[in-house]
Protein backbone atom coordinates (compact mmCIF):
# COMPACT_ATOMS: atom_id res chain seq x y z
CA UNK A 1 0.00 0.00 0.00
CA UNK A 2 2.85 2.58 0.98
CA UNK A 3 4.28 2.03 -2.88
CA UNK A 4 0.54 2.92 -4.44
CA UNK A 5 0.65 6.40 -2.20
CA UNK A 6 4.17 6.66 -3.75
CA UNK A 7 3.20 6.59 -7.78
CA UNK A 8 -0.15 7.99 -6.99
CA UNK A 9 1.48 11.18 -6.84
CA UNK A 10 3.90 11.95 -9.85
CA UNK A 11 0.58 9.67 -12.31
CA UNK A 12 -1.63 12.12 -10.60
CA UNK A 13 0.43 15.98 -11.35
CA UNK A 14 1.04 14.31 -14.93
CA UNK A 15 -2.39 13.74 -15.25
CA UNK A 16 -3.33 17.17 -14.26
CA UNK A 17 -0.80 18.65 -16.26
CA UNK A 18 -1.63 16.59 -20.01
CA UNK A 19 -5.63 17.16 -18.93
CA UNK A 20 -5.01 21.13 -18.29
CA UNK A 21 -2.72 21.22 -21.71
CA UNK A 22 -5.53 19.35 -23.78
CA UNK A 23 -8.08 22.06 -22.40
CA UNK A 24 -5.97 24.76 -23.74
CA UNK A 25 -5.51 26.08 -19.76
CA UNK A 26 -2.58 28.79 -19.43
CA UNK A 27 -1.04 25.84 -16.94
CA UNK A 28 1.56 27.79 -16.01
CA UNK A 29 0.14 30.91 -14.98
CA UNK A 30 -2.81 29.15 -13.20
CA UNK A 31 0.36 27.25 -11.46
CA UNK A 32 1.55 30.06 -10.18
CA UNK A 33 -1.25 31.41 -9.21
CA UNK A 34 -2.30 28.34 -6.51
CA UNK A 35 0.92 28.72 -5.66
CA UNK A 36 1.03 32.26 -4.28
CA UNK A 37 -2.96 31.30 -2.88
CA UNK A 38 -0.77 28.24 -0.75
CA UNK A 39 2.08 30.94 0.64
CA UNK A 40 -0.99 33.43 1.71
CA UNK A 41 -3.08 30.37 3.24
CA UNK A 42 0.15 29.01 5.37
CA UNK A 43 0.60 33.19 6.05
CA UNK A 44 -2.80 33.16 7.70
CA UNK A 45 -2.34 30.35 9.45
CA UNK A 46 1.02 31.12 10.90
CA UNK A 47 0.16 32.77 13.84
CA UNK A 48 -2.01 30.10 15.01
CA UNK A 49 0.63 27.71 14.30
CA UNK A 50 3.52 29.51 16.03
CA UNK A 51 1.36 29.81 19.50
CA UNK A 52 0.20 25.67 19.66
CA UNK A 53 3.34 24.73 18.79
CA UNK A 54 4.98 26.68 21.61
CA UNK A 55 1.87 25.32 23.97
CA UNK A 56 2.53 21.77 22.88
CA UNK A 57 6.27 22.12 22.54
CA UNK A 58 5.98 23.50 26.38
CA UNK A 59 3.17 20.52 27.88
CA UNK A 60 6.11 18.13 26.16
CA UNK A 61 8.66 19.26 27.76
CA UNK A 62 6.88 19.81 31.59
CA UNK A 63 6.25 15.62 31.21
CA UNK A 64 2.44 15.77 30.46
CA UNK A 65 1.75 14.01 27.66
CA UNK A 66 3.92 11.09 29.79
CA UNK A 67 1.49 11.77 32.63
CA UNK A 68 -1.83 11.49 30.14
CA UNK A 69 0.19 8.30 28.41
CA UNK A 70 0.43 6.58 32.32
CA UNK A 71 -2.60 6.89 32.92
CA UNK A 72 -4.50 6.17 29.75
CA UNK A 73 -2.02 3.40 28.89
CA UNK A 74 -4.47 0.56 30.79
CA UNK A 75 -7.43 1.54 28.70
CA UNK A 76 -5.71 2.11 25.04
CA UNK A 77 -3.41 -1.00 25.17
CA UNK A 78 -6.68 -3.02 25.42
CA UNK A 79 -7.89 -1.61 22.48
CA UNK A 80 -4.42 -1.79 21.01
CA UNK A 81 -4.03 1.91 20.50
CA UNK A 82 -1.12 3.84 21.42
CA UNK A 83 -2.03 6.01 23.96
CA UNK A 84 0.02 8.85 22.75
CA UNK A 85 -2.53 9.29 19.95
CA UNK A 86 -5.00 10.26 22.43
CA UNK A 87 -3.72 13.57 22.62
CA UNK A 88 -3.91 14.36 18.77
CA UNK A 89 -7.12 12.37 18.65
CA UNK A 90 -9.17 15.12 21.50
CA UNK A 91 -7.83 17.94 19.71
CA UNK A 92 -8.47 17.15 16.19
CA UNK A 93 -12.27 18.32 16.15
CA UNK A 94 -11.74 21.52 18.01
CA UNK A 95 -8.53 22.77 16.16
CA UNK A 96 -6.95 21.92 13.19
CA UNK A 97 -3.62 23.67 13.85
CA UNK A 98 -3.47 22.38 17.43
CA UNK A 99 -3.85 18.73 16.39
CA UNK A 100 -0.86 19.72 13.64
CA UNK A 101 1.28 20.89 16.50
CA UNK A 102 0.82 17.58 18.73
CA UNK A 103 1.14 15.59 15.88
CA UNK A 104 4.28 16.95 14.96
CA UNK A 105 5.14 16.67 18.14
CA UNK A 106 4.62 12.46 17.68
CA UNK A 107 6.45 12.83 14.35
CA UNK A 108 9.76 13.76 17.00
CA UNK A 109 9.50 11.29 19.11
CA UNK A 110 8.90 8.36 16.85
CA UNK A 111 9.28 9.59 13.77
CA UNK A 112 6.77 9.76 11.01
CA UNK A 113 7.21 6.53 9.10
CA UNK A 114 6.93 4.59 12.94
CA UNK A 115 3.57 2.73 12.89
CA UNK A 116 2.72 5.29 15.45
CA UNK A 117 3.66 8.49 13.16
CA UNK A 118 1.61 6.51 10.04
CA UNK A 119 -1.41 5.75 12.49
CA UNK A 120 -1.71 9.45 13.99
CA UNK A 121 -1.17 10.95 9.97
CA UNK A 122 -3.75 8.63 9.01
CA UNK A 123 -6.11 10.11 11.96
CA UNK A 124 -5.35 13.70 11.19
CA UNK A 125 -5.98 13.27 7.47
CA UNK A 126 -9.23 12.08 7.68
CA UNK A 127 -10.91 13.99 9.91
CA UNK A 128 -11.89 17.54 10.04
CA UNK A 129 -12.14 20.27 12.15
CA UNK A 130 -15.89 19.76 13.25
CA UNK A 131 -16.43 21.98 15.79
CA UNK A 132 -15.55 24.55 13.64
CA UNK A 133 -17.02 23.75 10.57
CA UNK A 134 -20.24 23.44 12.51
CA UNK A 135 -19.69 26.85 13.92
CA UNK A 136 -18.50 28.82 10.67
CA UNK A 137 -21.66 27.30 8.53
CA UNK A 138 -24.12 27.04 10.75
CA UNK A 139 -23.51 30.82 12.26
CA UNK A 140 -23.36 31.96 8.83
CA UNK A 141 -27.02 31.83 8.29
CA UNK A 142 -27.42 32.53 12.13
CA UNK A 143 -28.76 29.05 13.33
CA UNK A 144 -28.28 28.30 16.80
CA UNK A 145 -30.06 25.21 17.05
CA UNK A 146 -27.76 22.30 15.37
CA UNK A 147 -30.09 19.19 16.18
CA UNK A 148 -28.66 15.91 15.49
CA UNK A 149 -25.40 17.71 13.71
CA UNK A 150 -23.07 17.42 16.83
CA UNK A 151 -23.63 13.61 16.83
CA UNK A 152 -23.83 12.54 13.34
CA UNK A 153 -20.46 14.39 12.94
CA UNK A 154 -18.72 12.47 15.64
CA UNK A 155 -19.90 9.41 14.58
CA UNK A 156 -17.82 10.11 11.17
CA UNK A 157 -14.69 11.33 13.41
CA UNK A 158 -14.93 8.70 15.50
CA UNK A 159 -14.85 6.03 12.68
CA UNK A 160 -12.36 7.50 10.97
CA UNK A 161 -10.41 7.39 14.02
CA UNK A 162 -11.03 3.93 14.54
CA UNK A 163 -10.14 2.82 10.61
CA UNK A 164 -7.02 5.02 11.07
CA UNK A 165 -5.83 2.16 13.21
CA UNK A 166 -6.97 -0.35 11.69
CA UNK A 167 -5.82 0.43 8.13
CA UNK A 168 -2.52 1.12 9.14
CA UNK A 169 -1.85 -2.06 11.37
CA UNK A 170 -3.61 -4.70 8.79
CA UNK A 171 -4.15 -2.95 5.23
CA UNK B 1 -12.69 28.09 22.81
CA UNK B 2 -9.42 28.15 21.34
CA UNK B 3 -8.36 30.98 24.00
CA UNK B 4 -9.09 28.50 26.69
CA UNK B 5 -6.88 25.87 25.62
CA UNK B 6 -3.91 27.60 25.16
CA UNK B 7 -4.60 29.24 28.37
CA UNK B 8 -5.32 25.42 29.83
CA UNK B 9 -2.05 24.08 27.97
CA UNK B 10 0.01 26.64 29.46
CA UNK B 11 -1.17 26.59 32.75
CA UNK B 12 -1.08 22.88 32.93
CA UNK B 13 2.55 22.38 31.36
CA UNK B 14 3.28 25.02 34.22
CA UNK B 15 2.07 22.87 37.20
CA UNK B 16 3.30 19.30 35.74
CA UNK B 17 7.09 20.65 34.94
CA UNK B 18 6.77 21.78 38.69
CA UNK B 19 5.68 18.33 39.89
CA UNK B 20 7.73 16.46 37.35
CA UNK B 21 10.94 19.14 38.56
CA UNK B 22 11.36 19.84 34.71
CA UNK B 23 11.22 23.71 35.22
CA UNK B 24 14.38 23.95 33.35
CA UNK B 25 13.14 22.00 30.03
CA UNK B 26 10.52 24.33 30.64
CA UNK B 27 11.91 27.23 30.24
CA UNK B 28 14.13 26.15 26.79
CA UNK B 29 10.88 24.74 25.52
CA UNK B 30 9.39 28.31 25.26
CA UNK B 31 12.02 29.50 23.51
CA UNK B 32 12.77 26.38 21.31
CA UNK B 33 9.08 25.76 20.39
CA UNK B 34 9.00 29.20 18.46
CA UNK B 35 11.72 28.78 16.47
CA UNK B 36 10.31 25.31 15.50
CA UNK B 37 7.83 26.85 14.08
CA UNK B 38 8.90 29.02 11.79
CA UNK B 39 11.34 26.48 10.73
CA UNK B 40 8.37 23.92 10.40
CA UNK B 41 6.24 26.29 8.58
CA UNK B 42 9.47 26.86 6.12
CA UNK B 43 9.88 23.41 5.17
CA UNK B 44 6.25 22.74 5.04
CA UNK B 45 5.56 25.82 2.62
CA UNK B 46 7.28 24.74 -0.42
CA UNK B 47 5.11 21.27 -0.34
CA UNK B 48 1.90 23.15 0.48
CA UNK B 49 2.28 25.59 -2.79
CA UNK B 50 3.12 22.55 -4.80
CA UNK B 51 -0.23 21.37 -4.43
CA UNK B 52 -2.16 24.45 -3.94
CA UNK B 53 -0.80 25.43 -7.52
CA UNK B 54 -1.26 21.81 -9.38
CA UNK B 55 -4.74 21.97 -8.15
CA UNK B 56 -5.22 25.58 -9.02
CA UNK B 57 -4.65 24.21 -12.78
CA UNK B 58 -7.52 21.51 -12.09
CA UNK B 59 -9.66 23.78 -11.17
CA UNK B 60 -9.01 26.16 -13.74
CA UNK B 61 -9.34 23.57 -16.77
CA UNK B 62 -12.48 23.03 -15.69
CA UNK B 63 -11.95 19.44 -13.73
CA UNK B 64 -13.59 20.96 -10.36
CA UNK B 65 -16.38 22.10 -12.51
CA UNK B 66 -17.09 18.04 -14.35
CA UNK B 67 -16.43 16.69 -10.77
CA UNK B 68 -19.10 19.19 -9.57
CA UNK B 69 -21.49 17.88 -12.26
CA UNK B 70 -20.70 14.46 -11.81
CA UNK B 71 -21.42 14.81 -7.94
CA UNK B 72 -25.04 16.33 -8.98
CA UNK B 73 -27.13 13.25 -9.03
CA UNK B 74 -25.24 11.65 -5.54
CA UNK B 75 -26.53 15.42 -3.94
CA UNK B 76 -29.75 15.32 -4.72
CA UNK B 77 -30.30 11.86 -3.29
CA UNK B 78 -28.81 12.95 0.34
CA UNK B 79 -30.24 16.23 0.69
CA UNK B 80 -33.90 15.46 -1.06
CA UNK B 81 -35.05 18.87 0.40
CA UNK B 82 -33.73 20.86 -2.93
CA UNK B 83 -34.11 20.21 -6.26
CA UNK B 84 -31.68 19.28 -9.02
CA UNK B 85 -30.15 21.59 -10.52
CA UNK B 86 -31.15 23.79 -7.88
CA UNK B 87 -28.98 26.97 -6.44
CA UNK B 88 -28.27 25.16 -3.43
CA UNK B 89 -27.08 22.26 -4.54
CA UNK B 90 -24.89 23.76 -7.12
CA UNK B 91 -22.91 25.76 -4.40
CA UNK B 92 -23.23 21.96 -2.41
CA UNK B 93 -21.51 20.98 -5.86
CA UNK B 94 -19.03 23.25 -5.92
CA UNK B 95 -18.30 23.49 -1.72
CA UNK B 96 -17.44 19.16 -2.10
CA UNK B 97 -15.68 19.47 -5.22
CA UNK B 98 -13.67 22.17 -3.60
CA UNK B 99 -13.06 20.58 -0.68
CA UNK B 100 -11.75 17.10 -2.28
CA UNK B 101 -9.00 18.49 -4.43
CA UNK B 102 -7.92 20.61 -0.91
CA UNK B 103 -8.80 24.08 -2.25
CA UNK B 104 -9.31 25.17 2.03
CA UNK B 105 -9.61 28.77 0.40
CA UNK B 106 -11.98 28.51 -2.02
CA UNK B 107 -13.99 25.52 -0.20
CA UNK B 108 -15.32 28.03 2.41
CA UNK B 109 -17.18 30.99 0.99
CA UNK B 110 -18.88 28.13 -1.31
CA UNK B 111 -19.70 26.61 1.77
CA UNK B 112 -21.27 29.71 3.53
CA UNK B 113 -22.87 30.38 -0.10
CA UNK B 114 -24.37 26.70 -0.38
CA UNK B 115 -26.11 27.14 3.60
CA UNK B 116 -27.44 31.03 2.37
CA UNK B 117 -28.91 29.36 -0.94
CA UNK B 118 -30.51 26.41 1.41
CA UNK B 119 -31.83 28.52 4.37
CA UNK B 120 -33.88 30.34 2.31
CA UNK B 121 -36.07 27.26 1.44
CA UNK B 122 -35.88 26.73 5.41
CA UNK B 123 -37.99 29.13 7.20
CA UNK B 124 -37.80 27.46 10.49
CA UNK B 125 -34.79 28.19 13.56
CA UNK B 126 -34.13 24.59 13.22
CA UNK B 127 -31.94 23.41 10.02
CA UNK B 128 -33.63 20.54 7.58
CA UNK B 129 -32.20 17.35 7.38
CA UNK B 130 -30.57 18.59 3.98
CA UNK B 131 -28.77 21.58 5.96
CA UNK B 132 -27.44 19.11 8.74
CA UNK B 133 -26.10 16.48 6.00
CA UNK B 134 -24.35 19.29 4.21
CA UNK B 135 -22.59 19.92 7.27
CA UNK B 136 -21.77 16.52 8.29
CA UNK B 137 -20.49 16.30 4.84
CA UNK B 138 -18.08 19.02 5.09
CA UNK B 139 -16.87 17.82 8.91
CA UNK B 140 -16.03 14.01 7.08
CA UNK B 141 -14.56 15.58 4.07
CA UNK B 142 -12.12 13.65 2.01
CA UNK B 143 -9.28 14.85 0.39
CA UNK B 144 -7.79 13.23 -2.45
CA UNK B 145 -4.41 14.57 -1.45
CA UNK B 146 -3.86 15.42 1.72
CA UNK B 147 -1.08 18.02 1.28
CA UNK B 148 -1.16 19.50 4.82
CA UNK B 149 0.07 16.02 6.53
CA UNK B 150 2.26 15.23 3.49
CA UNK B 151 4.02 18.94 4.37
CA UNK B 152 4.50 18.07 7.73
CA UNK B 153 5.59 14.32 7.29
CA UNK B 154 8.49 15.89 4.80
CA UNK B 155 9.05 18.80 7.11
CA UNK B 156 9.58 15.95 10.14
CA UNK B 157 12.00 14.30 7.33
CA UNK B 158 9.73 11.26 6.30
CA UNK B 159 11.48 9.22 3.84
CA UNK B 160 7.75 8.57 2.28
CA UNK B 161 5.65 11.69 2.83
CA UNK B 162 2.97 10.22 0.83
CA UNK B 163 3.30 6.34 1.78
CA UNK B 164 0.02 7.15 3.92
CA UNK B 165 -2.30 8.28 1.20
CA UNK B 166 -3.98 4.71 0.77
CA UNK B 167 -4.83 4.78 4.20
CA UNK B 168 -6.53 7.50 4.78
CA UNK B 169 -8.36 7.60 1.72
CA UNK B 170 -9.70 4.29 2.99
CA UNK B 171 -10.39 5.56 6.59
CA UNK B 172 -11.85 8.82 5.58
CA UNK B 173 -14.02 6.98 3.29
CA UNK B 174 -15.43 5.07 5.92
CA UNK B 175 -15.90 8.36 7.87
CA UNK B 176 -17.77 9.46 5.69
CA UNK B 177 -20.23 6.79 5.02
CA UNK B 178 -20.42 6.68 8.79
CA UNK B 179 -21.50 10.26 8.70
CA UNK B 180 -23.79 9.60 6.16
CA UNK B 181 -25.61 6.40 7.44
CA UNK B 182 -25.88 8.42 10.73
CA UNK B 183 -27.43 11.48 9.83
CA UNK B 184 -29.64 10.03 7.73
CA UNK B 185 -30.70 7.51 10.79
CA UNK B 186 -31.00 10.42 12.67
CA UNK B 187 -33.32 12.60 10.37
CA UNK B 188 -35.66 9.68 10.14
CA UNK B 189 -35.71 9.36 14.03
CA UNK B 190 -36.40 12.90 14.36
CA UNK B 191 -39.31 12.68 11.56
CA UNK B 192 -41.03 10.17 13.26
CA UNK B 193 -39.87 10.82 16.92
Amino acid sequence: MDELGLYAVPVFILLIVIWGGAKRTDIFESFKEGAGEGIASLLSIAPAIIGLIIAVNMLSASGFFDIVCNLLSPVTEKAGIPSEIIPMALMRPVSGSGSFAILNSIFEKYSPDSEIGKIASVMAGSTETTFYAIAVYFGAVSIKKTSYAVPAALIADLTGMIMAVITVKYL
Amino acid sequence: MLGYIWMFMIIVSFFCSVITGNIENLAISITEGADKAIKLLLSMAGVMCLWTGIMKIADKSGLTALLAKLLSPVLCRLMPDYEKGSEALQAVAANITANFLGLGNAATPLGIKAMKEMTKHNSNDTPNNSMIMFVVLNTASMQLIPSTIAALRHAAGSEQPYSILVYIWVSSAAALIAGIISAKLFGLWRKNG
